[in-house]
């Protein structure tokens, strides 16, 4: 089920973990994107997948630049909730790095769900060896490229380790179709194979409620 | 301060006056028999004629959107600030119509025009009119300058409403839709204060039961508090908190001194009321917030928006300001919710700004920028 690639690869101009999500969507398929940022999946998969959809975003300038780029976005704060949207109303809802953003991370996991049919989510990984070493050494939260905000400034509000992740997935009576762990380094990109959540940078989980 | 020569305006224009012979069937039953309306273009359209825009404007608006009618005009049209070169509404690449709606004052046909029946004003007897009946005559409009297809229709408020109008009525003919603070149907409260306006107007003795014209008077302070009371719902309390703030206009606090004081805000009030009295009919005034409070554009869909959004052809653009309390941001996303059941291609925008209903008219940066990018997206053949 895990597969492992790096987090600064790129497959054509777009980054690893988006061209893992566009291989395991659908073709002209149905796609919400939750915190689209400037749009760069949304129109790929539009120019590659034929894939329709919207983006929902809160960055003023990164709507913009979705709009000048031809593709739909609705400003929605996520915070909010999805109650807006149908049951099913979509194929599959996307969700990448923003799930450690939100407030209540779990109950947007569920309103995905309720509607998709299917939903991809990408996080940081927050048991990476290096974050574990930070705060074991230095007794500190850790600051990096990761992550690189300090504590009482950041709009990461709710880590998770991939044990963490797939805990409440269970809980929540989620399946888990598929995951791949994106990683940097040959160093790295060696060790997760064997160990993800120790050696994995991001996450990249293919969900749904069957 | 004016500059008619500023490479961003289309400088002088001149309104043309086109005549309708071909009898207007009305949603109210009636039909005008004959019509004008007054228009202005701005720009140049294109041998393929698929750069056409519509503007629509709202409640107190006309056809005089941009550009000015003389090098001695103090003021540009009231949408100077989106339409000219380089503008959103980009008239090195548009060719922008806008005109004055039926029932309007400002030279097309409306209640001071004359009812050629009678041979005198229309005055109280200008039929009804509702929103699909200024799409329908906007259609003619287009007929008559050769435009099979709009490549957008805008508007603002009661303008967004015939935007969203034009999609479902003339899907075909309707590329790009772009609606600011506008909304799928009043509510009460805002129809309780268009209700307002129209008694302030109807409670002046010199309305004569809107027989003023005949009578040779004119309810010009009914029609003051009207615009005075609308005028409050267009602006925010803190736009207006931090325009005027408790300013002291004339008179003093101070004590033993027996002398009433007015505020600034009270002075710039009665200034707008009094201008735009002198301007503006007070049975348009009546027509037009009657047909704001009348449209609703899902009702014959079964009230099912969803519905009534699927048959529109075109892609949306919809924006809203938080502080716009007339048609607040929620309105706008339920257009939006309404548009994404549909499938239709939508983006949404909600922009901050303190400038309350009005800031659709506003130069506001983000809403400029976002309205550029929108515009610049619409491809021409």
């Amino acid at each position: 089920m895990t597969a492992v690639v790096s987090n600064n690869t790129f497959v054509g101009d777009l980054r690893i973990d988006l061209s893992v999500i566009q291989e395991w969507i659908a073709g002209g398929s149905r796609v919400l994107d939750l915190g689209c940022g400037d749009g760069t999946l949304l129109a790929s998969l539009r120019d590659h997948k034929q894939v329709t959809g919207y983006g929902l975003e809160i960055d003023p300038e990164q709507i913009t630049t979705c709009i000048a780029r031809g593709l739909n976005v609705v400003e929605q704060n996520l915070d909010r909730g999805l109650a807006n949207f149908a049951d099913n109303s979509f194929d599959t809802v996307v969700m990448t790095q923003a799930l450690q953003t939100l407030r209540e991370p779990h109950r947007v996991l569920e309103e995905m769900l309720r509607v998709g049919k299917e939903c991809i989510v990408t996080f940081p990984n927050f048991g990476h060896w290096r974050a574990r070493w930070h705060l074991f050494f230095n007794g500190r939260m850790p600051v990096s490229d990761l992550l690189p905000y300090e504590w009482y400034d950041t709009p990461n509000i709710h880590f998770c380790t991939f044990r963490d992740f797939e805990v409440l997935c269970r809980e929540l009576q989620i399946t888990i179709l598929q995951r791949q762990v994106v990683a940097e380094g040959p160093f790295s990109r060696f060790l997760k194979e064997t160990r993800p959540n120790l050696f994995g940078e991001t996450a990249i989980y293919h969900l749904t409620r069957r | 301060m004016a500059d008619i020569h500023a490479p961003d305006s289309v400088g002088v224009v001149v309104p043309q006056t086109l005549q309708f012979d071909q009898p207007l069937q009305l949603a109210c039953g009636r039909t005008l028999e004959s019509y004008q309306l007054v228009v202005e273009t701005y720009g140049t359209l294109n041998a393929s004629k698929s750069n056409a825009v519509l503007i629509c404007h709202a409640l107190s608006g006309h056809h005089h959107a941009a550009g000015y009618h003389s090098a001695e005009d103090r003021k540009p049209g009231w949408w100077d600030a989106y339409i000219g070169p380089g503008k959103p509404i980009d008239t090195n690449r548009f060719f922008v119509v806008s005109l004055n709606n039926l029932g309007g004052c400002h030279g097309s046909t409306g209640p001071r025009s004359i009812n050629p029946q009678t041979g005198k004003a229309w005055g109280k007897d200008f039929p009804m009119l509702r929103v699909r009946d200024w799409v329908h005559s906007q259609a003619r409009l287009a007929d008559r300058l050769g435009i099979e297809q709009w490549a957008a229709v805008i508007g603002g408020s009661l303008g967004g409403m015939q935007a969203m109008r034009w999609a479902l009525e003339y899907p075909e003919r309707v590329r790009h839709c772009v609606v600011m603070a506008s909304a799928m149907k009043l509510s009460a409260q805002n129809i309780a204060f268009n209700e307002t306006a129209r008694q302030a107007i109807m409670s002046d003795p010199k309305f004569c039961d809107g027989d003023y014209l005949s009578h040779d008077t004119y309810p010009k302070e009914g029609l003051a508090v009207a615009r005075m009371i609308g005028h409050i719902t267009y602006l925010s309390d803190d736009g207006m908190g931090e325009k005027f703030g408790r300013e002291i206009r004339s008179g003093s606090f101070a004590q033993g001194i027996e002398e009433p004081v007015e505020f600034q805000i009270q002075s710039y009030l009665r200034h707008q009321g009094d201008v735009f009295s002198d301007s503006f009919d007070a049975n348009t005034y009546i027509l037009m917030t009657q047909a704001l409070d009348y449209f609703d554009l899902a009702r014959e869909y079964d009230d099912d928006a969803v519905e009534a959004f699927s048959r529109a052809q075109c892609r949306f653009l919809v924006v809203s300001f938080t502080t716009d309390w007339r048609f607040s941001p929620q309105r706008s996303r339920e257009i939006v919710d309404a548009l994404v059941g549909a499938s239709k291609q939508v983006s949404y925008a909600e922009v901050d700004t303190a400038y309350g209903h009005d800031a659709f008219l506003m130069p506001i940066e983000r809403y400029y920028r976002l309205f550029q990018a929108f515009m610049q997206g619409i491809e021409l053949s």
